[in-house]
């Protein structure tokens, strides 16, 4: 099924049409409502005229993380305060989170997209949908939540936590379909396992799986353990939230919502633009947003555009699943952590040492992340001569950890200079999970 | 009338306390007393010894995680009910405890108390029947 052929089956060319007139508007759009893009495009001598068809956008300027955390909070939101009608967050790479606005009609377009995702994963009316991602800040739950209510199936808002009653509900209301991070759908059956809960006592067929990178095998084992068929669901704050791209029935390759989310694949280092078939960082210009447009937005994952035609019907270009990030950010638990933000809270308390070791694992199929911090010699006096303090400590650092990552995080205190040095590049991050 | 204590930031891997003792005989200082708080991640070595400021500096040469505290070594003998009686001046006073720690030996001992109120702590141990041994006489005290 799919839910709009008029543009998920549009020729190749009535897309570059629509495209470049879509993109000339949006620079347009952005040149006149926020500055941060129009003193970018005075500078490199471009007016929204230069811009007229799709291949015109290599002359635009890129955006990066940084661009967002310098206009911190609304300095790139490109709508009046009043339109907008809500405001998600999602890390940043330090201190302050990246804040996107969303008018009614961005809203609008994220449910449609979400729609079509469903659509091609085979979810309908008929369907009783759980969204087992988090609700609140992070763009996940409330997401993929509107697509189901678009598409008119039964919305269960699990998000996430108390997995136990989640496989209650799974067995008990007949669920049919799930949204959540892959890690989690094994974590989920994992837990119907030691409630004995069998595979044909549940109902689950569709997964859409997303906000972290998976694997075939994943995939496999996901299928067999819970039963159903599992599909990717790729998204990012800065461009919209889950709904970016989606996999069809063919499981082969992500089809981009590139009406709304204009594809390229550059060179990270040159940032040259590479033709379909070769791997490099995905780039996205987000063609008819309101609240927050971004052009040429650097996602830092790695990945190709595929070539070829999908047998599913759709012309939509697809991506590859990722292979990677062109920076240091960590995905955990579906949340984007960066160990930028990890130092910035370690340097701002004196009792430590200004180095760390940050040790990712995934245990039982939940991802965990351990912080390692040394003690620092002239700041450990009388004062830390019991656990207790000692405890209130790290306590304290768990906290503000929490607040700025959004995750849990274990804190080992090392002894000072216990945290080996290493020659050269530091290594701040062990990350012991293994894609299968 | 308080000595100095060493607290000591042990992680929880074999080898750390052995390379703290080492540095105590290689020095030629001699631990009269000590105790460790353990919890699941790392330990916290507390040390009576006879040159607290000369052992600080070396572990602290060494980057050990060492710190100072103060904390009233008081003299015990044969005589039962001593700990009880500077227990119960305490807890009568309202002074809280820390920790404690003593070691007895061929009729002679030390009871080491970290109380959270240093200077009420005082004025009850001076109005005891016994006494508080000054940091001076633990270099020979044996």
């Amino acid at each position: 099924m799919i839910w709009n052929p008029n543009k998920e089956c549009m020729s190749r060319d009535e897309m570059s049409a629509l495209q470049g007139k879509r993109l000339h508007k949006i620079v347009e759009y952005v040149y006149h409502n926020v500055p941060f893009y129009r003193h970018k495009l005075q500078e490199m001598d471009l007016t929204p005229d230069d811009i007229r068809t799709i291949d015109d956008i290599v002359k635009l300027p890129f955006t990066t993380k940084k661009d967002l955390r310098d206009n911190y909070p609304f300095g790139l939101q490109a709508a009046p305060q009043s339109e907008i009608i809500r405001i998600h967050a999602s890390s940043g790479t330090t201190g302050n989170p990246t804040i996107v606005g969303y008018t009614r009609k961005d809203i609008g377009v994220w449910s449609e997209c979400m729609a079509r995702c469903l659509t091609a994963y085979g979810v309908g009316r008929e369907d009783i949908f759980s969204v087992s991602y988090g609700y609140g800040l992070f763009t996940g739950g409330l997401g993929a939540h509107n697509g189901v209510e678009m598409v008119g199936a039964s919305v269960v808002p699990a998000s996430t936590g108390n997995t136990e009653k989640h496989a209650k509900l799974i067995r008990d209301l007949g669920i049919t379909g799930i949204a959540c991070t892959p890690s989690y759908a094994l974590y989920l059956a994992e837990t119907m396992e030691q409630m004995g809960i069998t595979k044909d006592q549940i109902k689950l067929r569709v997964g859409a799986f997303g906000a972290e990178p998976w694997t075939e095998k994943m995939r496999d084992e996901i299928q067999e353990r819970l039963g159903l068929k599992g599909f990717n669901l790729y998204g990012l704050s800065e461009i919209m939230g889950p709904s970016v791209s989606y996999e069809c029935q063919m499981q082969h390759g992500s089809h981009i919502n590139e009406d709304h989310f204009y594809p390229e694949i550059i060179n990270p280092v040159t940032l040259e633009p590479l033709p379909k078939g070769q791997s490099g960082e995905l780039v996205f210009t987000t063609l008819t947003k309101e609240g927050m447009p971004v052009l040429r937005y650097r996602t830092r994952d790695l990945c190709s555009l595929m070539p070829g035609d999908c047998d599913c019907g759709r012309t939509s270009v697809r991506m590859s699943p990722i292979t990677g990030r062109s920076d240091d950010m960590l995905i955990i638990r579906g949340i984007n952590v960066f160990p930028s933000q990890v130092e910035s809270v370690v340097l701002s308390m004196k009792e430590f040492a200004p180095r760390y070791l940050l040790v990712v694992d995934r245990i039982n199929n939940l991802d965990t992340l351990e912080v390692q911090v040394e003690l620092r010699q002239e700041y450990f006096t009388a004062t830390f001569d019991t656990p207790a303090a000692i405890d209130d400590l790290k306590r304290r650092l768990v906290d503000k950890l929490r607040s700025v990552l959004s995750i849990n995080a274990k804190v080992q205190l090392k002894a000072p200079n216990a945290i080996e040095r290493s020659q050269g590049k530091s290594v701040r991050v062990i990350d012991n999970r293994k894609l299968k | 009338m308080t000595v100095n204590q060493l607290s000591i930031f042990l992680e929880n891997r074999a080898g750390t306390l052995t390379k703290v003792l080492d540095l105590f005989k290689e020095a030629g200082i001699l631990i009269i007393a000590s105790s460790i708080a353990d919890t699941a991640q790392y330990g916290l070595l507390r040390i009576i010894c006879t040159d607290p400021q000369r052992a600080y500096h070396e572990l602290e040469r060494s980057g050990v995680a060492v710190a100072l505290s103060d904390v009233f070594a008081i003299e015990l003998d044969e005589r039962p009910g001593q700990i009880a009686e500077i227990v119960r001046g305490l807890s009568e006073a309202q002074i809280g405890i820390v920790y404690m720690y003593s070691f007895f030996i061929r009729g002679k001992g030390l009871l080491i108390i970290r109380a959270d109120k240093t200077e009420e702590a005082r004025d009850v141990i001076l109005r005891s029947s016994l006494r508080c041994v000054p940091e001076k006489e633990l270099i020979d005290w044996q």
